[in-house]
């Protein structure tokens, strides 16, 4: 190896759509070829676990980990990463909140393993087998990494150095990070204090989107395909579910540009614990119910009437921060029943 | 940086300490971390106590102070003074409580002592993030508005008007007076009600500092303490008040008789063009143009043809007069509960059953019997009259609430008969009789002497269904004679129903316009029932009379007075200083989601179309906090409130509860 | 385990009814369950969700959400808006396994202080029966934070 920086990306619980993004960054990519050396890059290249083993800590100088941690195989691989390099990225809403995969902890891992691999239409599998951790066979023993009941995300195994939210981060901030990366790596540049969200504003989606933002109160709830939004009208005030007003900025608002709701890919604000909880709240706060002073039962049924027409709550709001909400995870209780069915 | 934070366990004699271990809790709190100084004393409220938070902050360097005692409700001001006289800003402060809300509720010393740690621990969690924080100045303007001119209103108007400020009063009716005018005498004394009102009226009418606006309503307020304006209708008179001299002769010449629904209570009729009473301020009269022959037709004019000064106009238009205010008295009276609602009573139906405000213009000399007591029919004089009290009151099916002067008023009427109709019998159907007042009870026992039936059991019913001899013709009140154990048919000519004050019925629109709250029977909410009946919980609105509750005379003219002297210290002081828990928000952060702008109750919320980011006017809010939980982007700040705060007041709360835990996050 | 399990439960009183109604029934000398911590809010408009759910990771069995009856609020109507967000919050709560009585808004005014003490009483039996809830240890730890042998893994194929 030479003496050129080492970059390193890593995919654990994720769809590959991460490792997209590196590459649509354009003709920049010859920039990254030019400045890094790959010293791990198993999606591109041929690299083996034991190959990072070999490396002395602090070895690699960027990576970008990408993925939730589902198996104690990520796990085992984030804290070597983390050992190896000098510093941990973690790169898209997967390693930074959760992402998809966190959705995940709506269920618990037996539900999950009795429907792919026993209840299911497609599946043929008289003897029940299941994966597990240790099958033993003439041959010898073969193992799997375990499945964990709870995803989780980066910084909830290891110490995590920057974070680049986005499903998948937008181009213009991946290369807007690596520029300072690079710059600092060969110029001695400046780079942001450890912690720090990168590669995205300090304001919510808002700020970015076009559409006309007036007085909001709601009547009722709509799923997107249930009506044709108006254009040039901000989706919330027309019923539809736009978590925008609880999302970092920095994607240049792509999603309600087209008439779906902002999904809230690049997590929450600065000083917000819960991005799903603080939705809930600024949703719930707007919902119309008339006047102040009615009788309580009315209002409850009233209220409940609206809320009705949200469905899935727990999906919706979490939808890319499960991982990171406070709650984690859902209860199950005794029955091995998930307390509330995923809709 | 990590803060020093001295914590006080106060005894407060043994309403703490003879449930909760305070030299325990004391010396638990001195262990946890930041604290620097933790002292348990007998009364931390005394001057002694409050001196050990003095001295330990400038001899220890304390940058926080926890006590943990009573409510903050009795003594967080208290300490809050502690603490800015050692030298630190007051909202450095924070209280625990473990009295009212800890050993005062268990007989548990042990649940008592470990609940005492959890709320001590939360404070001192939540104090570490105190940020110093200032009172906000606001100049007071020196006006008042003053919303109704009966007794209450009046009151409070000469007061300050006397004072030497200037007075704005807005009567909805085309007098002030209130029903203090319609009453003919007052308990227990028995003056002439309009003989010692119409002075009074008289003074706010001449008076040089008081802005009179009657047949007028308040449409509109916005602003703050010291800085309202206030948008006032004046609604047309079509008598031009410059020119009116108050002769009269349109009134006496105008063809049109229309009972007089409002001030006698439907006994009598008024004319089309009228005045209320003939001691009425101001001396203008009105013109009420559905019953008037010149509106529905265009004919007759005689009021406009024989004025000698021209003053009629029938071209007036309401006028919006915008008036600035510092501060606002809300004097607006009550409503009489509608007999109609307890059909049993026969109010509507049979005709000698009468209410409380139509006896009192039957009994007034200037009334429409000119003071006889008579029967509907004009003529006839009862010889026996039942007054059946709590009529709508003291009852779930209308007012739970006494209603505090029905006794007193009842027994006046008692009297009233008794002095007109010398040998009429008076009964009096009562639950208990209720005379509180100076000179109340000595009055019940002349009534008791003058030979006045009492019979304690809520009357039933009042018929004409006659049944036993000696009933025909007559009203016949049925009631369970509760001190003899029976039922009892006592057949009557007259009827009087002592109906309760009931909140106008409006009041909540009221309350809602200018930014207070009502209670569930719609009178007006004090600041504090006890220690602050005239004050609301909004900074600048102030409440006297019956629109607080039910109240007899002296009580509400000592309302109005007290109203008057809080506005007069305000005034006086010329600034006022404002709670700083208010929401703030950061522009920068802000995203113009606009999802806050139409939570705030009080319109403190404006959004910048240019900046596009919304903005909280500080005086106007008044800190609920309702935008600080809604903003989806933490965006708003709540002063005192911030979620870092109450987080943080969260994991000390179950400081028991996570060890038990013990698992990394 | 001779020691019967005292729920914990975290309430949110606001400033003006709840919270005066708690101080209330202290004053009256009103016995009733201590298992409610309170935390004084200017407004029940102020519970932010955010601080309902970092209670019950906190390790909370319950949370109670008390304000002005509708109509008496303060703030003319920050309680309503505590009300749809509760609403929406329960709906939610569901989905994560919650289960209801262990969240529960109650309307107190300021001179209803049995109203709250009974509200208090009442919810820690609710929450008493239903068991501790130790959401760090019970839901989080274990299982998924460490690496899980292999006989734990086996997975018992049930007819359904």
């Amino acid at each position: 190896m030479s003496d050129k920086p080492k970059l390193a990306m890593y995919w654990a619980a994720s769809c590959g759509g991460c490792e997209i993004s590196v590459l649509n960054i354009g003709d920049k990519i010859l920039v990254v070829d030019e400045v890094f050396d790959l010293a791990f890059f198993p999606c591109i290249a041929d690299f083996k676990q034991s190959d990072v083993e070999g490396y002395p800590d602090g070895y690699i100088d960027v990576c970008l980990f990408n993925g939730a941690i589902r198996t104690s195989d990520n796990e085992e691989m984030a804290k070597l990463l983390r050992k190896k390099s000098k510093v941990l990225v973690a790169y898209g809403s997967c390693a930074y909140e959760g992402c998809i995969p966190a959705l995940s902890n709506l269920t618990s891992k037996d539900a999950t393993f009795k429907t792919v691999y026993l209840e299911n239409e497609s599946i043929d599998n008289p003897d029940g087998v299941v994966p597990l951790v240790e099958t033993h066979v003439d041959e010898g023993t073969l193992t799997l990494p375990s499945f964990y009941n709870t995803v989780k995300s980066l910084d909830q195994v290891v110490d995590v150095d920057y974070y680049l939210p986005g499903c998948p981060p937008e181009p213009h901030q991946i290369w807007a990070v690596l520029e300072v990366v690079v710059n600092a790596l060969l110029n001695g540049g400046p780079l942001p204090p450890a912690g720090s969200i990168v590669g995205a504003g300090n304001v919510a989606v808002c700020e970015e989107c076009p559409l006309e933002k007036n007085v909001k109160t709601i009547t009722r709830f709509y799923r997107p395909f249930e009506i044709q939004p108006e254009p040039g009208l901000c989706l919330l005030e027309q019923g539809l579910v736009c978590v925008g007003p609880a999302t970092r900025a920095g994607c240049g608002a792509l999603c309600p540009q087209v008439g779906m709701g902002c999904r809230g890919c690049y997590g929450p604000l600065d000083g917000v614990e819960d991005q799903g909880a603080k939705m809930l709240s600024a949703i719930a706060s707007i919902v119309d119910v008339g006047e102040a002073t009615e009788d309580e039962h009315v209002l409850d049924e009233k209220i409940g009437a609206v809320m009705d027409t949200l469905a899935d709550p727990a999906g919706t709001f979490y939808r890319f921060s499960m991982a990171h909400s406070l709650l984690q995870r859902v209860k199950i209780d005794g029955n091995g029943d998930n307390g509330g069915k995923v809709k | 940086m990590s803060e020093k934070v001295g914590v006080y366990v106060c005894h407060c004699g043994t309403n703490i300490a003879g449930t909760v271990d305070v030299e325990e809790v004391s010396k638990w709190a001195g262990e946890q971390p930041n604290v620097v100084c933790s002292r348990d004393y007998k009364f931390m409220c005394s001057s002694l106590g409050q001196e050990l938070i003095e001295e330990d902050i400038k001899e220890q360097g304390l940058t926080r102070i926890v006590v943990a005692a009573c409510s903050p409700h009795m003594h967080e001001k208290t300490f809050r003074g502690a603490t800015e006289r050692g030298g630190l800003n007051p909202y450095l402060f924070e209280m625990a409580n473990i009295r009212e809300h800890n050993s005062w509720a268990t007989n548990d010393k042990e649940a008592a002592t470990q609940k005492a740690k959890a709320l001590i621990d939360a404070a001192v969690e939540r104090v570490i993030h105190h940020q110093p924080l200032e009172p906000i100045p606001v100049e007071i303007n020196p006006t008042t508005l003053i919303v109704g001119g009966g007794i209450a209103g009046i009151t409070a108007a000469l007061e300050l008007a006397n004072a030497g400020n200037h007075v704005v009063m807005v009567e909805r009716e085309p007098s002030i007076g209130g029903h203090m005018a319609q009453l003919d005498k007052t308990f227990p004394t028995l003056d002439c009600s309009a003989c010692i009102l119409t002075p009074k009226m008289v003074d706010v009418g001449q008076h040089p500092n008081i802005t009179l606006y009657t047949w007028s309503e308040v449409e509109d307020i916005s602003g703050y303490i010291g800085n309202f304006k206030a948008t006032v209708r004046k609604k047309a008179r079509y008598v031009i008040e410059e020119l009116c001299t108050g002769c009269g002769i349109c009134e006496e010449k105008c063809p049109r008789k229309v009972v007089d629904e409002v001030f006698e209570a439907g006994l009598a009729q008024r004319k089309a063009i009228y005045r209320p009473f003939p001691q009425a301020v101001p001396k203008y009269p009105v013109l009420d143009p559905p019953n008037c022959t010149y509106f529905e037709r265009g004919k007759c004019k005689a009021c406009q043809i024989l004025c000698p000064t021209g003053a009629i106009d029938f071209e007036q238009q309401d006028e919006l007069i915008e008036i600035p205010v510092g501060n606002v008295i809300l004097a607006t009276g009550y409503d009489l509960f509608d007999s109609k609602r307890i059909p049993q009573y026969g109010y509507g139906r049979l005709a000698n059953v009468f209410t409380s405000l139509e006896f009192e213009r039957m009994v007034n000399a200037s009334g429409p019997t000119g003071g006889s007591i008579v029967l509907r029919d004009g003529e006839t004089v009862p010889k026996s009259v039942a007054i059946i009290h709590c009529v709508g009151s003291r009852d779930n099916n209308y007012h739970e609430y006494c209603s505090k002067v029905c006794c007193m008023y009842s027994l006046k009427f008692a009297h009233l008969v008794h002095e007109r109709v010398p040998d009429a019998e008076v009964y009096n159907f009562y639950l208990d009789i209720r005379t509180p007042g100076k000179g109340y009870e000595e009055f019940y026992n002349r009534l008791l002497e003058e030979g006045t039936h009492f019979i304690r059991g809520r009357a039933a019913d009042i018929t004409d269904a006659a049944r036993l001899p000696g009933e025909e013709g007559k009203l016949i009140v049925q009631a369970e004679d509760t001190l003899i154990g029976k039922q009892r048919r006592v057949p009557v000519d007259m009827v009087i129903l002592s109906a309760g004050m009931e909140a106008r019925h409006d009041s909540v629109d009221v309350s809602l316009m200018f930014g207070m709250g009502c209670d569930f029977n719609g009178f007006f909410t004090e600041r504090h029932p006890k220690l602050d009946p005239i004050a609301t919980m909004t900074e600048g609105v102030f409440i006297a009379g019956a629109c607080q509750g039910p109240k007899d005379i002296p009580d509400s003219v000592a309302q109005g007075a007290a109203a008057a002297a809080r506005v007069g210290g305000l005034i006086s002081q010329g600034t006022v200083m404002m709670e700083p828990v208010r929401a703030s928000i950061n522009k920068e952060a802000c995203s113009g989601c606009r999802i806050c702008n139409d939570l705030c109750p009080y319109n403190a919320i404006i959004f910048h179309e240019d900046q596009k980011v919304s903005e909280v006017i500080t005086a106007l809010c008044q800190g609920c906090g309702t935008c600080v939980a809604a903003c989806p982007s933490s965006a708003i700040t709540g002063a005192h409130f911030t979620n870092d705060q109450v987080l943080s007041e969260i994991e000390g709360l179950l400081w028991d509860v996570r060890e038990r835990q013990a698992v990394p996050a | 385990m001779s020691e019967q399990f005292e729920p914990v439960i975290v309430g949110f009183l606001c400033n003006w009814c709840s919270y005066r109604a708690a101080d209330l029934a202290g004053t009256s000398r009103m016995k009733y369950a201590p298992n409610m911590r309170a935390i004084r809010v200017m407004c029940s408009g102020r519970v932010d969700p955010q601080f309902v759910l970092k209670a019950l990771r906190e390790g909370a069995d319950g949370v109670l959400i008390a304000g002005c009856h509708p109509g008496e609020c303060h703030y003319v109507e920050g309680n309503i808006k505590a009300l749809r967000r509760y609403i929406l919050l329960k709906r939610m709560l569901k989905q994560w396994g919650i289960e209801p009585e262990r969240v529960q808004l109650v309307w107190a005014s300021a001179s209803e202080g049995n109203v709250l003490a009974d509200a208090v009483d009442r919810m820690t039996e609710e929450v008493r029966a239903l068991g501790p809830l130790q959401w760090r240890k019970s839901v989080l730890g274990g299982n998924g934070h460490q690496p899980v042998a292999a006989a734990e893994v086996e997975v018992k194929v049930e007819e359904v």
